[in-house]
């Protein structure tokens, strides 16, 4: 298979752009789909800060990566979810990268924050892991970079991880969930900061792909909580239909994000309000992430 | 031919001579949701692997199995 752009030998092949791309040409389609991103949807631009949520996996490194390589200013703040190996090995991955390209990492623990690791959580609520984990990291997210001024945080989610959340909520006519799944989402409360998602043009196989050739060490292993998880079985789903019709991903969803999104935003504006416990915001009056800090004091 | 597996880590012996979507067919693996390497570098679906080639295939999915 010969690459698309010089005709040398292609080290991968896209079938949903019908392509194949050597790896200097691949990484060259990589970033021009991570430029196209940020300026189709104006996430920031180059006098900003971004704060970049980084795992220790391919896809938020891999973004870190193009976003340094861009010059953009930016930092990783990596959340320590206190999961045993997984945590350990995770954060030495990010403090590697931060060292060797000299970049600004923080590092926040969830435990000291919400009172115990994820672990301790998952009993303590008897919630599924995923979802006592997600609820901490976005507060957490927003939090830091309030605390440190970031306008914006960049996450890494892909283009996989975007049509397996549209497909859960959309199984589930979750009406609520759809206007809010966005490649950019702006500030709307002065203590809500921007998010946006740099790698929803490029699916998984790409991202992994991409940190691949730059060489990026990332963990390969899976979260011991990830087994089984409902996301997992819907990216399952949708890679098998994919395999019998390529493009099936992406057709889902950007004809979501074109055609169908417009429809389900609601017509009346929520009111956010700032919770009286900690003051990040909220719809109610105290905010579910203080909820579940008093949940797990409760439980220990 | 030698192929490592991930989650858990595992290395298997199949039949060489032939392309990697064969392989992977015989594997019931979507090409999909890996990477192959061989050595260093990627390869693609129809290249021919001998017998005596060892490819990896990675999985790309965030705790995903291969």
């Amino acid at each position: 298979m010969k690459c698309r752009k010089c005709g040398g030998t292609a080290v991968l092949e896209l079938r949903r752009h019908n392509a194949a791309f050597c790896e200097t040409d691949f990484v060259e389609f990589f970033r021009n789909q991570v430029r196209e991103a940020i300026r189709r949807h104006r996430m920031f631009d180059r006098d900003e800060r971004v704060l970049v949520a980084v795992s220790g996996g391919k896809d938020s490194l891999a973004l870190w990566d193009v976003l340094l390589d861009e010059g953009y200013r930016a930092s990783g703040l990596y959340l320590d979810l206190g999961i045993f190996d997984y945590s350990v090995e995770s954060r030495a991955k990010c403090e590697t990268f931060a060292a060797a390209r000299h970049a600004e990492l923080l590092v926040v623990s969830v435990a000291e924050t919400v009172g115990a690791p994820v672990p301790v959580i998952k009993e303590a609520t008897r919630r599924p892991p995923c979802s006592g984990c997600g609820l901490s990291k976005r507060y957490l997210m927003n939090r830091a970079a309030l605390e440190h001024e970031f306008p914006v945080v960049a996450t890494g989610h892909n283009l996989d991880d975007e049509a397996a959340t549209l497909f859960g909520s959309v199984m589930h006519w979750q009406t609520d969930a759809l206007p809010r799944q966005s490649p950019a989402l702006a500030s709307t409360h002065p203590k809500l900061v921007r998010r946006v998602k740099p790698l929803y043009r490029l699916s998984e196989r790409e991202t992994a792909a991409f940190a691949f050739v730059r060489k990026i060490d990332y963990i390969v292993e899976e979260c011991p909580f990830a087994k089984g998880a409902t996301s997992i079985q819907h990216k399952e789903i949708l890679n098998r239909m994919e395999d019998a019709s390529p493009g099936a991903k992406h057709n889902f969803l950007f004809g979501f994000l074109e055609k169908a999104r417009p429809a389900f935003e609601r017509a009346e504006a929520v009111t956010l309000n700032e919770c009286a416990r900690c003051g990040q915001v909220t719809t109610g009056t105290v905010c579910a992430f203080c909820k579940l800090s008093d949940q797990v004091k409760r439980a220990r | 031919m030698k192929v490592i597996l991930r989650n858990p880590r595992r290395e298997i012996d199949v039949t060489g001579g032939r392309r990697v979507k064969d392989v992977l067919r015989e594997l019931d693996i979507l090409p999909e949701t890996v990477l192959v390497i061989r050595g260093d570098t990627m390869i693609t679906a129809d290249q021919v692997v001998g017998p005596d080639d060892v490819i990896e295939l990675r999985p790309v999915m965030s705790g995903g199995r291969a």
